[in-house]
């Protein structure tokens, strides 16, 4: 929010430096986002008195003479057409920072630093400037506006510098305001911390006024009382429209808001000043001698003062004369009772309208205004009482109107009043940990209003009406620290809370374990969004029944893309291979550990499952399909468990190279890899693999214990078996037989594997070593071969695999 | 004692045929077959001495025995004397050979690197683990009242605007905040309660500095007594390790729903030690986590009884601290698996 520091000033003595006023505004919870000097890029700028003023023959140039006091009698070149001897205008001396203009001398287009001049033979020491020139506009000083030399009054000294004269000297600090503050969003708002944390004075603006005996025979009434639980009312006669003080109209131009007319401009000052949207209707407009505060009928419609149309619904809530809507309440009033320069009688209204409603209606209309947004944030009573009689003031004080007797305050009741709250001094000390003086207490409490009372250790506190988020000892605790500083807080180390043990579960061990394996393994992890793109369903060509594709819609999603929780990690995996391509990265391993989320029902109505997944990806050189399984193998090992494989199929996966991976007879996963259609989609230039494995399945297998198996106390044998088989057969077909066959094997290897026309069409050749582990006494050979021919036998007869000639 | 003379003679002779064979070797190898040649025991010229000792006289075998052994330790010592200066020029010799370019480029060891977010996110659990702190992860889908109304934000509340909030069903959305979590914790245990909450948070925006998804980590401590100077030891505690040792911390007012007061938490520019520079805007501070004493209404609504208990709750950005530390400058990167990126930040 903008605060002017002139404007400030009419309610609080500041005697601090602007940044010391900024400090003591961070330090009690205001922090200043931007704090500039209006006339910050104007400097060396003096009130210059025009001596002499002789035009120059054949040209539109005066060679003038002008008295810059302390700095001399300059001779200045002036094009401008209101340059005349005896007038005083701002000058720009030599090394002064100025404004430079296009050849419109209006538009401005830089800054520009004064040098000596010539024009046409003649030197100039100098320049005399116009408004735009030192950023001075029409609002801020009357002729400002004016295309030539902007003229400064008769009793500018010659010499001074023009900025205090101009208010270029004027601070505006951008404040940010905390959601809890809404009574802050305001320029008395801020005046009133600043009062309490520099220990001063606050003065409240003048609110004084005469009714006259002007009456009227209308009537307010609310049927809405839950969105609007007050609505004041004023009748305003006599009106003369015209244009509002230059002191208004400036202050209005520091917080970035154009004059209007002079009532317009009383409700844009209450605003800014107090926080309460205001709204002035030409009573001349309102039908049937009344005001209706109500929600809109269905399909009803209105057009606002910006000549917008909008249709309604019974969520908005609308102001009504006795026939027709005239105002959307909150947010803005309609044409049809604009204030025009015809006006001559206006009904004000100051009112409290339910923020959220508010909020919910300029949302869902797409309509935001000054109002709306501050309405939007919360307004309290207490100031929309206080709103309209300053803007009654106001009507006084500039003269355009008499204040009737007719007046409304329709209201459900809430107390404006201090509200009283006693607290324990020391559990508020309690919640700060340290024990703030009584004195300091009182004196803090006393600054912000809240006359306090302290009785031992009872603190009573008198709550102004605007201070709505005041509640609890906490809140008084809040209060107290942050005028007292937090630089009182002092470190302590829970002292008295008690030893509890720490650190990860197991679970979260377990997986930590996990990624450092797979990390040990060469992959790096990475972490992907929790949403992703239908069309990614897509790209791994899903059918349309897939239970992929039942996922949870987000309602406001970002885009399209990023608007289903995703249901598998492939997508995002294959397409982080992708990216990494495209980045000229043509090898590397990425694994990723995160939910995926499979709902029971759609739309929700209970928490889904939120299931730990992992995918992994390899591609490039130097990976295959086996080294992805040979990764997602580490996980097993990892939890020293064993994962089977068996061939598989995957719609975004090679027909020949996928498989699914089974624990304990449970499919937990598959891996296989990218089809090459989808990789030439996504622009790859080398093979990528990918698996996604269920964590969820495998959480049985956390923490299982590790027993240290004694080494063996005799002799193991080792056997090299070559044998010669069906290409159809696979490896863990034979490995799994060979392991049934004997009690005694402990390890089964796969050393060699080998096709060629020697073995015959549609045969192969794989070696295996095979270790036979005794138990309780040293094998006899005449044992092992007992167990080789077992081996050999049954392969034979299930499988017809021989062993290699 | 003719034999024995004889037998001198002869071995004189042997000792200079071996010393002249020996002139014509060169290599250990050829040591090593030499010396099996003459120490056979049958055809070699010092082993087979042995096989004549039968045809020597009773009287005369121990002096024959003598002067055998004595020619086979000349021998031996002369072979190893030489077989050990042949190894020791033929070691060299291979030294040299094998000699290589050290400053070629080492040989890639492929290793794995964790997410950055991970390795902070175990620093931070390091720490507080440290402290008696356990860890707590949510669920990242949460309904409206735990995000919101349990955490002190009713409907209408005006800091509902603070957070743009993905909704999945009316009652279903996003989790904003990590504090979700606290409340599960406190409906589900009794003081004393000390937990950290790291987990994934979204929030609908989506610019240069913002993710629609980042990391958060949430503290949560209740017990008797827990006050705001304790909040300030052990955050200060916390940036020392994180940040090093000479971190300040500061306090200032700030606001959240859920705790009162709040504080906003800025540690001492760990870039230029508080001067001011480009990283903390010239403002020798950064902002990186806000804070404060639990609200008594959610003490409260979760049962906890706020006359014995109090509590404080703090949340940082793990993805803000991640960026911090390593200098990262686009939140967006630690979404893309970028292994640029995540190749290299190993902590
Ligand atoms: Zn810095």
């Amino acid at each position: 929010m903008l605060v002017p520091l002139s404007w400030l000033k009419d309610y609080v003595d500041i005697d601090v430096t602007p940044d010391v006023l900024e400090e003591k505004l961070f330090s009690c919870g205001f922090e200043v986002e931007e704090k500039y000097e209006v006339g910050k890029d104007i400097s060396n700028v003096v009130v210059g008195e025009v001596k002499t003023c002789e035009p120059i023959e054949g040209t539109h140039l005066h060679l003038c003479t002008v008295d810059a006091g302390e700095h001399g009698l300059l001779q200045i070149c002036c094009g401008a057409d209101n340059v005349a001897a005896g007038g005083k205008y701002p000058l720009a001396l030599i090394g002064a920072q100025v404004y430079a203009t296009a050849k419109d001398h209006v538009t401005v287009e830089g800054v520009m630093t004064i040098g000596q001049g010539k024009l046409r033979g003649y030197d100039s020491y100098g320049m005399l400037c116009s408004g735009v020139e030192i950023g001075v506009t029409e609002d801020m000083f009357p002729g400002a506006g004016y295309n030539g030399l902007l003229v400064l009054p008769d009793d500018a000294v010659p010499g001074a510098d023009v900025k205090p004269i101009l208010g270029l000297d004027d601070y505006i600090f951008d404040v940010s305001i905390t959601a809890n503050r809404p009574d802050c969003q305001s320029i008395f708002g801020i005046a009133r911390e600043v009062a309490a944390v520099l220990g001063k004075e606050i003065k409240e603006p003048a609110l004084d006024y005469t009714e006259s005996d002007v009456a009227i025979d209308f009537n307010i009434r609310v049927s809405a009382p839950d969105l609007c639980p007050r609505y004041i009312g004023h009748y305003v006669s006599d009106v003369t429209i015209g244009e509002s003080p230059l002191w208004m109209k400036r202050r209005l131009a520091l917080v970035g808001c154009s004059a209007i007319s002079n009532v317009v401009d009383i409700t844009n000052y209450v605003l800014y000043e107090l926080g309460q949207p205001m709204h002035a209707f030409d009573y001349s407009y309102l039908e049937g001698g009344e005001i209706h505060v109500r929600r809109a009928e269905n399909g009803e419609k209105i057009v606002t003062l910006d000549e917008k149309e909008f249709s309604l619904t019974s969520d908005n809530l609308v102001i009504c004369d006795g026939v027709k809507p005239v105002a959307l309440a909150g947010i803005m009033g309609g044409l049809n009772s604009e204030i025009l320069d015809s006006t001559n009688a206006v009904m004000f209204e100051a009112a409290k309208f339910a923020h959220d409603n508010i909020r919910k209606s300029s949302k869902a209309l797409g309509q935001v205004s000054d109002s709306s947004m501050r309405f939007s944030k919360g307004v309290d009573e207490y100031t929309t009482v206080m709103a309209m009689k300053r803007a009654l003031h106001l009507i006084e004080e500039l003269g355009c109107g008499k204040v009737s007797k007719t007046a409304f305050d329709v209201n459900t009741g809430n107390s404006i009043e201090p509200r009283k709250l006693t607290v324990s001094v020391a559990r508020v000390n309690g919640v700060l940990g340290i024990t703030v003086p009584d004195e300091d207490i009182v004196r803090i409490l006393t600054g912000l209003n809240f006359a306090p009372e302290l009785n031992g250790d009872e603190l009573t506190i008198y709550i102004p009406g605007y201070r709505v988020d005041m509640e609890s000892y906490q809140d008084v605790a809040e209060e107290v620290i942050r005028m007292y500083g937090y630089d009182h807080i002092t470190p302590t180390f829970i002292p008295t809370a008690k030893v509890t043990s720490g650190g990860y579960n197991l679970k979260q061990r377990s997986e930590l374990k996990i990624k450092n394996a797979l990390c040990a393994a060469g992959a790096s992890e990475g972490v992907h969004y929790s949403f992703f793109s239908p069309s990614d369903f897509d790209l791994l060509r899903l059918p349309e029944d897939a239970p992929e594709r039942f996922a949870i819609k987000l309602m406001n999603p970002i885009n399209f893309d990023l608007s289903l929780m995703r249901t598998t990690l492939a997508p995002q995996m294959i397409k982080a291979i992708a990216r990494n391509q495209k980045n000229g990265i043509l090898t590397g391993r990425i694994y990723e550990m995160g939910n995926k989320f499979l709902p029971k029902s759609l739309p929700l109505t209970e928490y889904p499952d939120e299931r730990e997944t992992i995918s992994i990806g390899v591609f490039g050189d130097g990976e295959d399909f086996y080294t992805l399984k040979g990764l997602v193998d580490v996980i097993a090992s990892a939890l020293d468990i064993k994962f089977d494989y068996e061939k598989s199929s995957k719609t975004f996966l090679h027909p020949g190279r996928t498989a699914k991976v089974i624990c304990d007879g449970v499919e937990v996963g598959y891996l296989g890899q990218v089809l090459y259609e989808i990789c030439d989609e996504l622009d790859m230039r080398v093979p990528a693999y990918v698996a996604e494995i269920d964590l969820r399945a495998l959480t049985k297998y956390y923490g299982k214990d590790r027993k240290f198996i004694p080494l063996p106390k005799y002799l193991e044998e080792k056997r090299d078996f070559c044998f010669v088989m069906d290409k159809s057969v696979t490896c863990s077909t034979v490995e799994k037989e060979i392991e049934a066959s004997c009690d005694y094997i402990t390890k089964i290897e796969l050393f060699d594997i080998y096709e060629g026309a020697q073995l015959g069409e549609n045969k192969k050749s794989l070696a295996f070593s095979v270790v036979f582990t005794p138990k309780d006494e040293e094998f006899k050979p005449e044992v092992i071969d007992g167990f080789v021919s077992t081996i050999l036998k049954n392969l034979e007869e299930k499988y017809g695999i021989t062993l290699r000639a | 004692m003719a034999e024995l003379s004889e037998l001198s003679e002869k071995l004189s002779a042997i000792k200079s045929q071996i010393e002249a064979d020996l002139t014509g070797i060169t290599s250990s190898k050829g040591i090593f077959e030499y010396k099996k040649s003459v120490m056979d025991s049958k055809e070699g010229k010092i082993g087979s001495l042995m096989k004549e000792m039968g045809k020597i006289p009773k009287e005369q075998k121990a002096e024959y025995g003598k002067m055998v052994n004595e020619i086979r330790n000349w021998a031996t010592e002369k072979f190893d004397a030489l077989d050990a200066e042949f190894k020791a020029a033929e070691q060299k010799a291979r030294y040299e050979a094998e000699a290589i370019d050290v400053t070629l480029p080492s040989k890639k060891l492929k290793k794995g690197y964790l997410h950055p977010n991970t390795q902070v996110r175990n620093q931070i659990v390091d720490i507080f683990g440290s402290m008696g702190f356990s860890v707590y992860e949510g669920n990242e889908i949460e309904t409206d009242h735990y995000n919101f109304t349990a955490l002190n934000i009713p409907k209408d509340h005006p800091s509902r605007d603070m957070q743009d909030t993905f909704y999945l069903s009316p009652e279903f959305l996003l989790r904003t905040q990590t504090s979700a979590g606290q409340v599960h914790v406190m409906e589900s245990q009794q003081p004393p309660i000390k937990i950290i909450s790291p987990g994934k948070v979204f929030r609908s925006d989506d610019d240069a500095t913002h993710s629609p998804m980042f990391s958060q980590m949430e503290g949560l401590v209740v017990d008797e007594g827990i006050t705001l100077c304790d909040l300030q030891g052990m955050l200060d505690v916390f940036v020392k390790k994180i940040f090093g040792e000479e971190t300040r911390t500061r306090l200032r007012p700030s606001y959240f729903p859920f705790t009162e007061p709040s504080v906003e938490v800025d540690v001492s520019c760990f870039q230029c030690g508080g001067k001011g520079c480009k990283l903390c805007k010239g403002t020798g501070w950064i902002e990186v986590l806000g804070a404060g004493v639990v609200n008594k209404k959610v003490l409260e609504g979760c049962g906890i009884d706020s006359d014995k208990y109090s509590g404080l709750a703090f949340g940082i950005g793990i993805d803000r601290i991640a960026m911090l530390k390593y200098g990262i400058n686009n939140i967006k990167l630690l979404f893309e698996s970028d292994l640029r990126v995540l190749e290299q930040i190993d902590d």
